[in-house]
């Protein structure tokens, strides 16, 4: 199969002779990337995967068994509906940018690079998890997590190629280089060099990391570079899948861990094969407050240069907000001086990664809600889950060097030493949620430690064969 | 544009005990000095020192780590500049606390950078203590600038980590730490390829980095710490036959500072506001100078050769950082001139001995701290004056020397055995040959005179710009003084800048004569500190707007 139809894309790519140059090379480092990076084993496995094979309705979300190294990774943007201008910042008005100005090249390269490592990144972190998979409907959908991950790099890729000349190409070239985790070639963000190697952290890690995925592509969405909003665009329609993988993933574990604190005499949930509601609350807070930081400084000159340079807007800039300029607006946010939370308030442009993050706050306790719905219908009443402040346990920005419980109170080293393992995993729990990793690959059997989904996927049985081995 | 509000005068003493933002750690050969900037340790608290960025505290540690290792730790053969952070090296100066100071805070902060620097090079070329530089993470602006003042520079080849001058394209301003001189120049990175990255805001990394000649190592980051100790130990080999020490430890200088006068042992500081000059008193050593290494190395830094000018030196930085309004220094001599001359000669008859070199080494970069003082200095050589030998260098560096002519010619000048050259200017020469530029015939005669030298000598022999007998003195002084002050401060800071150094140009005067005067001209510009100005607006929620005119 020639490189132009192995690769199926909205872009013109059969008559684009910078684009195929490019791809001609990259394309075989991506799939050996796939082969040194990608799941371990379940390579010659046949997964019934969606593929986009076009941008419409029919199209976008085309499903049948494939091999995974024969996925066809696509490249789609988005179609333009008639002109579109710029909607915010400095530049608001002004026809959209279809090239990259050139006085935009190293912010727009950069924010292009950042988003597109953590694509191949979290697929390196997930590589083993195939191995260990509650069903064979997880497993599957797992492997639907990943091959869109890899699309989603080559959205970012095209972009690199298209529009960036030499620079753009070694950036694609050195995003197959960094590694997840390694020490050498880290990837770019801290985040994505933690592991994943158990599914309660994967359905953690796709209920929350990935939830920063969508409010940056929905930020990128809105963007003054024409072929960025659009190819962010697209990948949001698969974004959603992610999300809701790793919503529906926690639920489950959390449906289960009701159902076996109710049946157990002592309401010990582990004794029943499950994981209890209380390690699921640790894992909440772990996961919540590293994908905080993926946010980016509560009070940052890049977030309000991005703004005014019309490349990265706000959420649902155009539906939700009257004034695209942002300016002379404050943000009020607490700080901590002289030992106490007051309240700061910011120019408006350099809170844009705080107001992004309290779209994705208020998105993350709605998930917590349905969680907590989840247990009263398990009939266990008298517990509940919470969202942890944005405070606590942070590494990075305004609140990195303080010390904050959950609730987010200000408190000192000390108690948080001693408080911590009531809040944060210890490795003692992190070996509980290790030990009930134990494949189960029979259609519609579930492992001890998750309820069965409430339906497959697609119109298919929960028993369906979503994964058919070879092996 | 506004300036500072709370108004700082630092204090160029300090100690490692006391350090805020370097750790200084000393194992045999090896020094290492990590960067460790406290956010909130700035000298004000309106900006946050955050990245390793620096403001001029962090600078007058990093001064005082230099000089320290010179003379307490003289077994040091190799220093290596490390971060404390994770993945950052430095971020340079501190950008909200330069958009945040009054220009002339600026123009002596980056002056005062760049003497660091500038010393860090002097240790190399004169001591045989090498650097290196450990960069991982962001190396930007001046970061960069400091690893450019060491002899090797070590990246991290992390895909990420890159070393960079972004000031152009993100700030409007240049690099104002001899970043720019020293690409071309010192590594001798081509003019074209230059110009690609001092424009290029995220910089360049890995083997580019290599390629280009603007580092001289990259290692992977589990093999960085062996690399750095491989490095710093073949610097350190570099320089190894030398016999040095033992180190003799810099006692503090508290000089008596009451409200118009600054007094050390040696020196004084005397100021008048209302006429905005001061009067700088350089007192002769009162007893007889250690001859031999060993009572050098004895008398330690009690010895008047470094105590007087380790005061002098502070007396300068005080006057440039506290007192901007002072226009005119009159620079005066009181002692024993033969006392001068006998310190000179031990000195240079011990040239071997490493303390007698340094201290040499030290008095040579005072005096082009003095040279490069935005200040008029006037020498004024009257009688119980004492300019003879190293502090005739005083009279020689003074914009003007005005010499009573007395009738029983008690008053003189004499050359000594530093006069020579071993005092040299930044520009590479003696201030003779400076003096007599061109002029070698006179240079010679000047050179060949024994003893001292009476006012009409030295006025015939150009050594001397005035000449008054007692019944003109106060008069031809008291106006000339009264004159100067008046005239218009940037005019003669430009003024004196340009006729100080004829001659050759060095990497040290291109980066005083011409880097730092475009980036003090660029620092008044609209275009970088105008209400649009990008210094201004760095940070702020707006953007930069420019005046395109070419001027």
């Amino acid at each position: 199969m020639s490189l132009q139809d192995s690769i199926p894309n909205n872009v013109d790519l059969g008559s684009d002779r910078k684009l195929m140059r490019a791809l001609e090379k990259w394309q075989p480092n991506f799939l050996e990337w796939w082969r040194d990076m990608g799941p371990e084993g379940f390579q010659e496995d046949q997964i019934w995967l969606r593929t986009a094979i076009s941008v419409d309705a029919s199209g976008w979300a085309h499903y049948d068994y494939v091999k995974m190294p024969d996925y066809r990774w696509g490249i789609f943007l988005t179609p333009r509906d008639g002109e579109r201008t710029i909607g915010f910042g400095d530049v608001s008005e002004e026809k959209v940018w279809d090239e990259v100005p050139g006085e935009l090249r190293g912010m727009l390269r950069r924010i292009i690079v950042t988003q597109a490592d953590t694509e191949p990144a979290s697929v390196e972190q997930q590589r083993l998890l195939g191995k260990c998979a509650p069903s064979l409907y997880d497993l599957r959908n797992l492997f639907q997590v990943n091959v869109e991950e890899g699309r989603h790099l080559w959205a970012m890729v095209h972009l690199l190629h298209q529009y960036f000349g030499r620079d753009g190409r070694e950036e694609a070239e050195a995003l197959l280089e960094r590694r997840s985790g390694d020490v050498d070639k880290p990837r770019i963000l801290n985040t994505f060099n933690e592991r994943t190697d158990e599914w309660l952290s994967f359905f953690m890690f796709a209920m929350f990391t990935d939830r920063d995925g969508k409010y940056q592509l929905s930020s990128l969405s809105e963007s003054g570079f024409d072929p960025l909003a659009r190819a962010t665009q697209f990948m949001l329609t698969e974004e959603a899948f992610h999300l809701s993988v790793g919503e529906y993933g926690v639920d489950r574990a959390v449906q289960r861990a009701a159902e076996a604190t109710v049946a157990d005499s002592n309401d010990d949930a582990r004794a029943q094969g499950a994981i209890d509601l209380v390690t699921i609350q640790k894992y909440i807070n772990f996961w919540f407050s590293s994908a905080v930081e993926l946010f980016g400084g509560e009070i940052s000159s890049n977030a309000a240069d991005y703004f005014a340079a019309g490349l990265k807007g706000r959420h649902h800039e155009q539906k939700k907000y009257e004034d695209h300029a942002a300016l002379g607006e404050i943000y009020s946010m607490p700080i901590v001086e002289k030992g106490k939370l007051t309240s700061q308030e910011v120019p408006l442009r350099n809170a844009i990664n705080e107001q992004l993050r309290d779209e994705y706050v208020a998105d993350c306790e709605r998930a917590v809600a349905r969680w907590n719905k989840t247990i009263q219908k398990a009939g266990l009443t008298g517990v509940e889950l919470s969202l942890p402040s944005r405070r606590f346990n942070r590494r990075m920005g305004i609140y990195a060097e303080y010390h904050f419980d959950p609730r987010g109170d200000l408190i000192d080293e000390a108690t948080f030493e001693a408080k911590k393992d009531t809040w944060l995993p210890t490795a003692e729990d992190r070996a509980y949620v290790q030990s009930l990793m134990k494949p189960c690959y029979e259609p519609g059997k579930m492992a001890s430690w998750i309820a069965a989904p409430r339906k497959g996927v697609k119109g298919k049985a929960i028993d369906f064969e979503y994964v058919k081995f070879t092996g | 544009m506004a300036d500072s509000s709370t108004p700082v005068a630092p204090n160029f003493e300090t100690h490692p005990d006391r350090y805020k933002h370097w750790q200084l750690d000393v194992d045999g050969a090896v020094a290492k000095l990590t960067m460790k900037v406290d956010p909130h340790g700035g000298l004000r608290d309106d900006y946050e020192l955050k990245l390793n960025s620096y403001d001029l505290g962090v600078d007058i540690e990093l001064a005082d780590a230099i000089q320290r290792i010179r003379f307490e730790h003289p077994e040091v053969r190799a220093v290596v500049f490390q971060s404390g952070l994770d993945r950052v090296f430095c971020a340079g100066a501190n950008i909200p606390m330069l958009s945040s100071s009054a220009h002339a805070f600026k123009v002596n902060f980056c002056k005062f950078t760049n003497e660091t620097r500038l010393y860090l090079e002097d240790a190399s070329a004169n001591s045989g203590i090498k650097s290196l530089a450990a960069c991982e993470g962001t190396c930007a602006g001046g970061g960069y600038e400091l690893a450019l003042a060491c002899d090797r520079i070590l990246l991290v080849d992390d895909g990420s980590s890159a070393v960079s001058l972004p000031e152009v394209p993100l700030l409007a301003v240049l690099p104002g730490t001899g970043g720019l001189t020293r690409i071309v120049d010192k590594r001798k990175v081509r003019r074209d390829l230059a110009d690609v990255f001092c424009t290029t805001s995220e910089g360049v990394r890995g083997k580019r980095a290599v390629d280009w000649g603007l580092v001289d190592a990259i290692a992977s980051r589990s093999k960085f710490e062996e690399a750095i100790d491989t490095q710093a130990k073949a610097l350190a080999a570099e320089g190894a036959d030398a016999k040095r020490g033992p180190g003799i430890t810099l006692d503090p200088l508290t000089p008596t500072v009451e409200e118009d006068t600054i007094t050390y042992r040696h020196v004084t500081l005397k100021l008048d506001r209302a006429a905005r000059v001061a009067t700088l008193t350089v007192n002769a050593p009162e007893s007889d100078p250690p001859t031999t290494g060993d009572a050098i190395q004895a008398a330690g830094a009690d010895q008047w050769a470094l105590r007087c000018f380790r005061e002098l030196d502070d007396a300068i930085l005080r006057l440039r950082m506290h007192h901007f309004d002072i226009g005119l220094v009159l620079l005066e001599t009181r002692g024993d001139a033969s006392k001068v001359l006998a310190t000179d000669a031990a000195l240079e008859a011990n040239q071997d001995h490493w303390l007698a070199s340094e201290i040499r080494l030290h008095m040579a970069r005072v005096l082009r701290r003095l040279d490069v003082s935005s200040r008029s200095f006037f020498a004024i050589i009257d009688e119980g004056s004492c300019f003879a030998g190293s502090l005739f260098e005083l009279a020689l560096a003074a914009d003007r020397s005005y010499m009573l002519e007395d009738d029983d010619e008690k008053v003189a000048v004499q050359l000594g055995a530093l006069n020579g050259g071993a005092l040299p200017m930044g520009n590479g020469l003696s201030r003779l040959q400076t003096r007599f530029f061109g002029d070698s015939a006179t240079l010679e005669k000047v050179l060949g005179t024994e003893g001292p030298i009476v006012t009409t000598d030295a006025d015939d022999l150009g050594l001397i710009t005035l000449a008054a007998d007692d019944i003109d003195w106060e008069d031809d002084v008291r106006i000339a003084i009264e004159e100067r002050a008046s005239l218009s401060p940037d005019a003669l800071t430009g003024m004196e800048a340009s006729l100080r150094f004829p001659g050759p140009e060095t990497v040290e005067s291109k980066i005083f004569a011409r880097l730092s005067a475009w980036q003090n001209w660029i620092f008044q510009r609209p275009n970088a500190v105008g209400p649009q100005g990008a210094l201004t607006k760095y940070g702020q929620p707006d953007r930069p707007t420019f005046d395109w005119t070419r001027c």
